[in-house]
C-alpha cells in the first residue's frame, strides 16, 4: 500500500503518474543490450593477472612464455602504462597494472589480450612474477600501529594512515559542562559490497588513434578524463559510452583497471577488445562500503535536547585512495541534517589496509555514523526514561534552516514522515514480549553533491533537447544504472512539450555524443540533470508556442500544450513549423548548485547539497532468544521524496533500498582472512533472497522542494539509511540487548545473550575507540551564532 | 566470466558402462548427473577431471520402486522428485524432508539422490577459485599437503555437507554399487563414509552408486533439521537426522546422525540411550531436561572448525537445538502402522510409473 500526500500543484501531465519505466520492456524481454553482450568483429578477450599477495614488492615481470603461446596477441605490464590515476585528484595513488608495487591480493599486474578467454587465461597463468612479500596491514588497528617496514603508500602518513580532519563548530566543550547527562558509546560497521547482478564489463576499439569505450560505468565523464591522462590522449580523441547498466549502488564510479588496460590493448593491436570480471573479480574491484569504528559523545539536558555531540570514526579505507577523503569526511558531515547540534565537533580518519580498496557505496560513508548516531539516541532515551521518538523529535532541524556545521537545509519532512510511519507501523502501540520487537529510525541524504569530484567550472549536467522529423531527442550525459534515469528524463521532456514518455528518444552517458553529467553517484540525477532537461526543454516549449502562436495569430499564453498539441496544431505540424520559423531546433539546459549551501572551511566540500532527502523507518521483527536468529516480518518506511515525478519508480528504489539495508544489517561482510577476502562467490557472501524479504510499506511525503524539479528530491540512497539502525534497535526492544556492531548476526546476539547472563554489559560490540593522531581543531564559527542556541 | 575447462564427455550405456569407464580412467573420469556441485567446481579448478562420463540420461538409475524389503530409490532420481513424491513423505519423512531442504527449486530439478549421496565435502578454504587457492597456499585436499583450517591435523577437515545422508543412515538405509564388471554390492549407508574430507567415501574408484535401498519404515518416525543462515539455497551448517522406532507408546530405539559438523556424517546414537524405554508422552510432553541431556550427549563428538558460513561455536549449538528439535519433530508424528512396506508398494510403482 502507498499513500501519496495530495500534491499541492495539480498535475495534467505525465509528472507524479506511476508510469512503468521507458526501458522496462527491454529489460523484461532480454532485449537491452548489457556492456558483455557487445560483440564486435574480430574481438579479443582480455584477462588481468592479479597479485597473491596482500603486500609485495614487484620484482620482475616475465611475459615471454605468455607472449610465445598460440593465440596471444599482446601482453601488457605496469611499463606500458605507467600513469597514476584515481579518482580523486588529492590521492591519484592508482596504476592501471601495478610494476612496481602489490596492496592486496587482487592487485592487478598483468593484462592478456587473446583470441578468448580461455586462452587469455593460460597466458595469464604463464606469466612469471617475482615478489618479494611486505608486511600485511590486516586492520585498522594494524594500520594505526607503526609500520611493520614500509606503509602500503609512501605519501600520506603517518605511517598507513592515509587522511585525518579534526573540525569543531561551535564551543563543545561548553556544551557538555551545561548536559545534564553525557553518554559515549562505540560502535563497529563492517566493510560490505555493493553485488550488482551484472559483473563489470569494458569493451574497447581503437582505430586512427581514436579509442572508444563501452562499459558498465557510472560516471562516463570520469572514466573519460583518467582514460584520456593515462593513455597520453587528448580528451577528443576518447569516447567513453556507459553501457545500460545491471546495478551500480557506487561500485561502478571509480575509472577501473580492466577499463584503461582494454583501451591500451585495442590501441596496441588494433583490434576491438574486451574484458569481462569474474564474480571473484568483482570482490577485489569492490570500492564497497568502508568498515568503520565510531565512538560518539553527546550531552543533553533532562528533556532529551543535544547541547553537543562529538564524533569519531576511523575507516578501514583498503589499498588505495578512490573517494576516500571524501568517505571520511561524509561519515562526520550529515548527523547535524536531521538533528539540531549547536556544538558539534568531529574528527575522522581513514586508513590504509592491504585490501581491496573501499569507496562509495549507497549512502557513501553515512550509513555507518547512521547507524551508530541512531541507536546511540535510543541509548540516551532510554537512560533519560524519554520515549525514543519523542526525543528525536525535540532535536529534529527544521525546514528552510542552516545546521552548525553550515549545511543550507530546504524542504524537511522531518515531522511528516515521522507521523506518518508511526501511524502505518502502530509503533508507539505496540505489545512488548520476549522475542518480538520494533525500532524506529530516521536518516537524510543529499540530492547531489554541492561540488564536483574535481574542481571545474562546468556546470554539474547539462543537456540538449532537437525536435525535427525524427521526433524528439533528449542528449544527456546523465547514465541509468537501474536507478530510472532514462525515465526520469523522457518524463521532464514529455512534461514540457505535451507528450508521453515514450515519444522522448534519449542518447544518454556517452562522452562522444552528449554534454557532460557529472555522473549517477551522490542521488543527484534527477535534481541535477532533471533541472537541466526541465531547462532545455522548456526552452523548446517556448520555440513551438511561439510559432503556433504566430501563426494562429494569438499570444503565446493562450497556446496550450498537452496531449501532443501545441494549440490547435498536431506536435509534428508544430515542430515543422517552428523549424520553418526558427531554423534547428536544438535547445540547452544547465544546472549549478546554487552557492552558499555549505561553508567555507577546510573540508566543507563535502555534505552541501541543493536539497536533502529524509527517511524513517520502523522495522519489525522476531528475535529468536534461544538461537539469535532475526526473522523480520515488515518494514515501513516513510520518505519525504519533495515530489515523485514517477511513483512507481520511486517505490522501487525505496524497496531496493530497504533490501540493501536490511542485507547490511542482518548479513553482508566483505571479511578477510589471512590476507584474502573470505567470502568472494555470490553463495558465501550472503545477502538476502526473496525469503528473507519482507513486507515492505511505503509511505511518499511530497514537501514539493524549492529548487528540485517539480519539487523533486532523491530516493537512490536514502531509504537505505534508517533501516539498518531500525533493525538494531527492534533486535533490543525483542531481547534487551544491545548489538553494536552490523550486521547482526545470530551468533553476535547470543554472545550478547550471553554477556548479559554472566552480569556483564548486556551488548556484543567494540569494546574500545584506538588511539587515532587526529590533527589540532579546526575551529569554525557557527553561521549565526544566536540561531542554534538554546 | 569463469570458464569451464575442456573436458571429454561419454554417454554411458549403462552402469555397468559407466563403472568400467570409471576404472579405466581413473583420477580422470567423474560421473556427471546433475552436476550441479561438479560444474562450477570444475570452473575453480577444484575438480579437474578430463572424462565426464553421463549417467544422468539412465533409465535403471530413475526408478522408485518399493517390496516388502522395503523402497529402492534410484540413484539417478531427482531431488526435486524425491521432494514432491507424497507416499514417500509418509514412510521417510526426515528423507524427503532432507531432499527437499537442498540448495534452490532450480538446482533440485537438477541435482540427483545419488549426487547428494556422495556430494563433495565443504570448505571455506577449499571452495574457492584456483587463484585463490594459490594465493594462500593450496590446501592438502587439493593440490597441497596441509589443512589449512587445521594445520596440525592429518587428514583433510573439510564438511560433509549431504543433506540426505544422515538421514539414511538413520534409517538403516544401504546403497547399492556396480563394479566394473556389472557387479553389485550392497553397503550400509553408514559405511559409504569415512573420517577425511579428500577420501571421503570408501566406494573404490570404479563403483558407482545405482540406489539407495530404504528398509520398510516399519515402525520408524524420522525427521531431519538443517541449520544453515539463508533457508533458500544454502547448504548445512549443522543438522541432524533423527529416526526412532516405538511400541506402542515406548520408544524402543532413537538413532542421531549429524550432518556438516566434520568429514563425515557423525552417528551419535549412543546419546539416544536414556530415551529408549521412556514413554514418547515425557518428550513431547515437555521432560525438558531429559532431551537437552541426549542434545548435549549428541553434540559432544562433534567438532566443528572454523571453515564454514557463521561462528563455529554457533554451530554447535545450533546443532544441539537441531537434535532436540529432530526428535521432537520425529516423536510428533502418526505412528507408523501396520505393513507399511506393503501398502507403499503399490503406490510407489504408481508414482514411478508417472515419473
Amino acid at each position: 500500500m502507498t499513500a501519496v500526500d495530495t500534491p499541492v500543484v495539480p498535475w495534467t501531465g505525465v509528472v507524479g503518474r506511476p508510469l512503468p519505466r521507458v526501458e522496462a520492456a527491454a529489460k523484461v524481454t532480454g532485449a537491452i543490450a548489457y556492456a558483455d553482450d557487445l560483440q564486435l568483429p574480430g574481438m579479443l578477450f582480455c584477462k588481468l593477472l592479479r597479485s597473491p599477495h596482500p603486500h609485495a614488492r614487484v620484482v620482475s615481470v616475465d611475459t615471454t612464455a605468455a607472449r610465445a603461446m598460440r593465440g596471444v596477441v599482446a601482453v601488457l605490464t605496469g611499463h606500458d602504462l605507467p600513469t597514476k590515476y584515481g579518482i580523486m585528484p588529492t590521492c591519484e595513488d592508482e596504476q592501471a597494472l601495478e610494476h612496481e608495487k602489490v596492496r592486496f591480493v587482487g592487485d592487478p599486474v598483468a593484462a592478456v589480450a587473446a583470441v578468448d578467454e580461455e586462452t587469455a587465461l593460460a597466458a595469464c597463468r604463464a606469466i612469471q612474477v617475482e615478489y618479494q612479500p611486505l608486511a600485511a596491514v590486516e586492520s585498522i588497528e594494524d594500520a594505526l600501529a607503526p609500520p611493520d617496514g614500509e606503509p602500503l603508500h609512501d605519501y600520506a602518513g603517518p605511517g598507513n594512515v592515509h587522511r585525518l580532519a579534526a573540525l569543531e563548530f561551535g564551543d563543545v566543550e561548553a556544551g557538555f559542562a551545561r548536559a545534564d547527562h553525557v553518554r559515549e558509546d562505540v560502535f563497529f560497521f563492517e566493510g560490505n559490497t555493493h553485488l550488482p547482478m551484472e559483473q563489470h564489463s569494458a569493451t574497447a576499439q581503437a582505430s586512427d588513434g581514436q579509442v572508444t569505450l563501452w562499459s558498465s560505468t557510472q560516471n562516463p565523464h570520469y572514466v573519460h578524463r583518467a582514460l584520456a591522462k593515462v593513455l597520453g590522449l587528448p580528451m577528443g580523441s576518447v569516447r567513453v559510452v556507459a553501457a545500460p547498466l545491471g546495478g551500480g549502488f557506487g561500485g561502478k564510479c571509480d575509472p577501473f583497471s580492466h577499463e584503461i588496460a582494454v583501451c591500451k590493448l585495442a590501441l596496441v593491436t588494433g583490434r576491438p577488445v574486451k574484458c569481462t570480471l569474474t564474480r571473484e573479480e568483482v570482490f577485489y574491484t569492490h570500492r564497497g562500503r568502508h568498515p568503520t569504528l565510531m565512538w560518539v559523545r553527546t550531552g543533553v539536558d533532562r528533556e532529551g535536547h543535544i547541547l553537543a555531540m562529538h564524533f569519531r570514526s576511523v575507516l578501514d579505507g583498503g589499498a588505495y585512495g578512490s573517494y576516500g577523503p571524501a568517505s571520511m569526511l561524509y561519515t562526520g558531515a550529515l548527523q547535524p541534517t536531521t538533528y539540531r547540534i549547536p556544538a558539534y565537533r568531529f574528527e575522522g580518519a581513514r586508513v590504509f589496509t592491504s585490501k581491496a580498496p573501499c569507496g562509495p557505496k549507497r549512502g557513501h560513508g553515512t550509513p555507518q555514523p547512521r547507524f551508530a548516531l541512531e541507536v546511540h539516541l535510543d541509548k540516551i532515551a532510554e537512560e533519560l526514561g524519554i520515549d525514543p521518538v519523542t526525543l528525536r523529535r525535540r532535536n529534529y532541524v527544521e525546514p528552510f534552516t542552516r545546521t552548525v556545521n553550515w549545511l543550507r537545509v530546504t524542504s524537511c519532512g522531518l515531522q511528516q514522515i515521522t507521523d506518518r510511519v508511526l501511524d502505518a507501523s502502530g509503533y508507539a502501540r505496540r505489545r512488548r514480549r520476549l522475542g518480538h520487537g520494533m525500532g524506529f529510525a530516521v536518516s537524510s541524504y543529499m540530492c547531489g553533491a554541492g561540488l564536483s569530484i574535481y574542481w571545474n567550472t562546468l556546470p554539474h549536467s547539462q543537456c540538449v533537447v532537437t525536435a525535427g522529423r525524427g521526433g524528439v531527442t533528449v542528449f544527456c550525459g546523465a547514465t541509468d544504472i537501474g536507478q530510472g534515469s532514462d525515465s526520469m528524463l523522457a518524463t521532464v521532456a514529455a512534461e514540457e512539450l505535451g507528450l508521453q514518455p515514450g515519444a522522448i528518444r534519449l542518447v544518454t552517458g556517452d562522452t562522444g555524443l552528449t554534454p557532460v553529467d557529472l555522473g549517477s553517484y551522490s542521488s543527484r540525477v534527477t535534481f541535477m540533470a532533471g533541472n537541466a532537461a526541465r531547462e532545455a526543454a522548456a526552452k523548446l516549449r517556448q520555440l513551438l508556442v511561439e510559432a503556433v502562436a504566430e501563426a494562429e495569430g494569438r499570444s503565446p499564453e493562450q497556446v496550450q500544450v498537452r496531449d501532443a498539441r501545441i494549440g490547435s496544431l498536431g506536435f509534428e505540424e508544430a515542430v515543422a513549423l517552428a523549424e520553418e520559423r526558427f531554423g534547428t531546433l536544438a535547445t540547452h539546459g544547465s544546472y549549478t548548485p546554487p552557492a552558499g549551501i555549505g561553508g567555507r572551511y577546510k573540508g566543507a566540500g563535502v555534505g552541501p547539497s541543493p536539497a536533502y532527502s529524509y527517511s524513517a523507518a520502523v522495522v519489525e521483527l522476531d528475535a529468536d532468544p534461544v538461537t539469535g536468529e532475526i526473522d523480520v516480518h515488515k518494514v515501513w518506511l516513510a520518505h519525504d521524496i519533495g515530489r515523485a515525478i514517477n511513483e512507481l519508480a520511486v517505490r522501487g528504489q525505496v524497496e531496493g533500498g530497504v533490501c540493501m539495508g536490511l542485507g547490511e544489517a542482518l548479513m553482508e561482510a566483505q571479511a578477510y582472512r589471512h590476507g584474502l577476502v573470505k567470502q568472494p562467490s555470490m553463495l558465501d557472501y550472503k545477502s538476502l533472497t526473496f525469503l528473507e524479504m519482507p513486507d515492505v510499506e511505503t509511505i511518499l511525503v511530497e514537501t514539493v522542494d524549492p529548487e528540485g524539479p517539480y519539487g523533486a528530491k532523491e530516493v537512490g540512497q536514502g531509504p537505505l539509511l534508517p533501516v539498518i539502525p531500525a533493525v538494531v534497535s527492534a533486535v533490543h526492544d525483542a531481547l534487551g540487548v544491545w548489538v553494536d556492531e552490523v550486521p547482526v548476526t545470530p551468533d553476535k546476539v547470543l554472545r550478547a545473550l550471553e554477556a548479559r547472563a554472566r552480569g556483564r554489559d548486556a551488548r556484543y560490540g567494540p569494546k574500545s575507540f584506538p588511539v587515532v593522531p587526529y590533527p589540532p581543531l579546526v575551529k569554525v564559527a557557527p553561521p549565526d551564532a544566536a540561531a542554534p542556541t538554546l | 566470466m569463469l570458464r569451464l575447462p575442456p573436458f571429454s564427455f561419454l554417454r554411458a550405456r549403462d552402469v555397468a558402462e559407466a563403472a568400467g569407464l570409471l576404472a579405466e580412467h581413473g583420477d580422470q573420469a567423474m560421473l556427471v548427473a546433475g552436476g550441479t556441485d561438479l560444474v562450477p567446481k570444475m570452473k575453480r579448478g577444484q575438480l579437474t577431471p578430463t572424462l565426464l562420463v553421463g549417467v544422468g540420461h539412465l533409465a535403471e538409475l530413475g526408478h522408485v520402486s518399493a517390496s516388502d524389503r522395503g523402497v529402492e530409490i534410484g540413484a539417478g532420481v531427482t531431488l526435486a522428485r524425491v521432494a514432491a513424491d507424497a507416499r514417500l513423505g509418509a514412510a521417510y519423512p526426515g528423507y524427503v524432508q532432507a531432499a527437499a531442504s537442498v540448495s534452490s527449486p532450480a538446482l533440485r530439478n537438477a541435482g540427483t539422490i545419488g549426487g547428494n549421496l556422495c556430494v563433495d565435502t565443504r570448505c571455506n578454504y577449499y571452495d574457492m577459485s584456483f587463484e585463490w587457492r594459490q594465493a594462500l597456499g593450496f590446501c592438502m585436499k587439493k593440490d597441497g599437503d596441509v589443512c589449512r583450517v587445521a594445520p596440525a591435523s592429518t587428514y583433510c577437515r573439510a564438511i560433509a555437507s549431504s543433506d540426505t545422508a544422515p538421514v539414511a543412515i538413520a534409517l538403516g538405509a544401504t546403497v547399492v554399487l556396480v563394479g566394473p564388471g556389472g557387479q553389485r554390492r550392497e553397503l550400509a549407508a553408514a559405511d559409504l563414509y569415512q573420517d577425511d574430507g579428500r577420501c571421503y567415501l570408501t566406494k573404490q574408484p570404479g563403483e558407482v552408486v545405482e540406489s539407495l535401498r530404504l528398509p520398510p519404515p516399519g515402525g520408524w518416525r524420522s525427521a531431519y533439521v538443517k541449520v544453515r543462515r539463508r533457508h533458500a539455497i544454502d547448504f548445512p551448517l549443522g543438522g541432524a537426522a533423527v529416526a526412532l522406532a516405538t511400541t506402542g507408546p515406548i520408544i524402543e530405539a532413537c538413532r542421531i546422525v549429524l550432518t556438516a559438523v566434520g568429514p563425515r556424517p557423525l552417528d551419535v546414537s549412543a546419546a539416544a540411550e536414556p530415551l529408549v524405554g521412556r514413554p514418547l508422552a515425557e518428550v513431547l510432553g515437555g521432560d525438558v531436561g531429559l532431551l537437552a541431556e541426549v542434545a548435549a550427549a549428541a553434540v559432544k563428538p562433534a567438532k566443528p572448525l572454523d571453515n564454514a558460513d557463521l561462528h563455529y561455536v554457533w554451530r554447535k549449538q545450533m546443532t544441539r537445538r537441531a537434535v532436540e528439535q529432530a526428535i521432537r519433530q520425529a516423536a510428533r508424528q502418526p505412528a507408523p502402522h501396520g505393513a507399511p512396506a506393503a501398502t507403499f508398494g503399490a503406490d510407489a510403482a504408481g508414482g514411478a510409473k508417472r515419473g
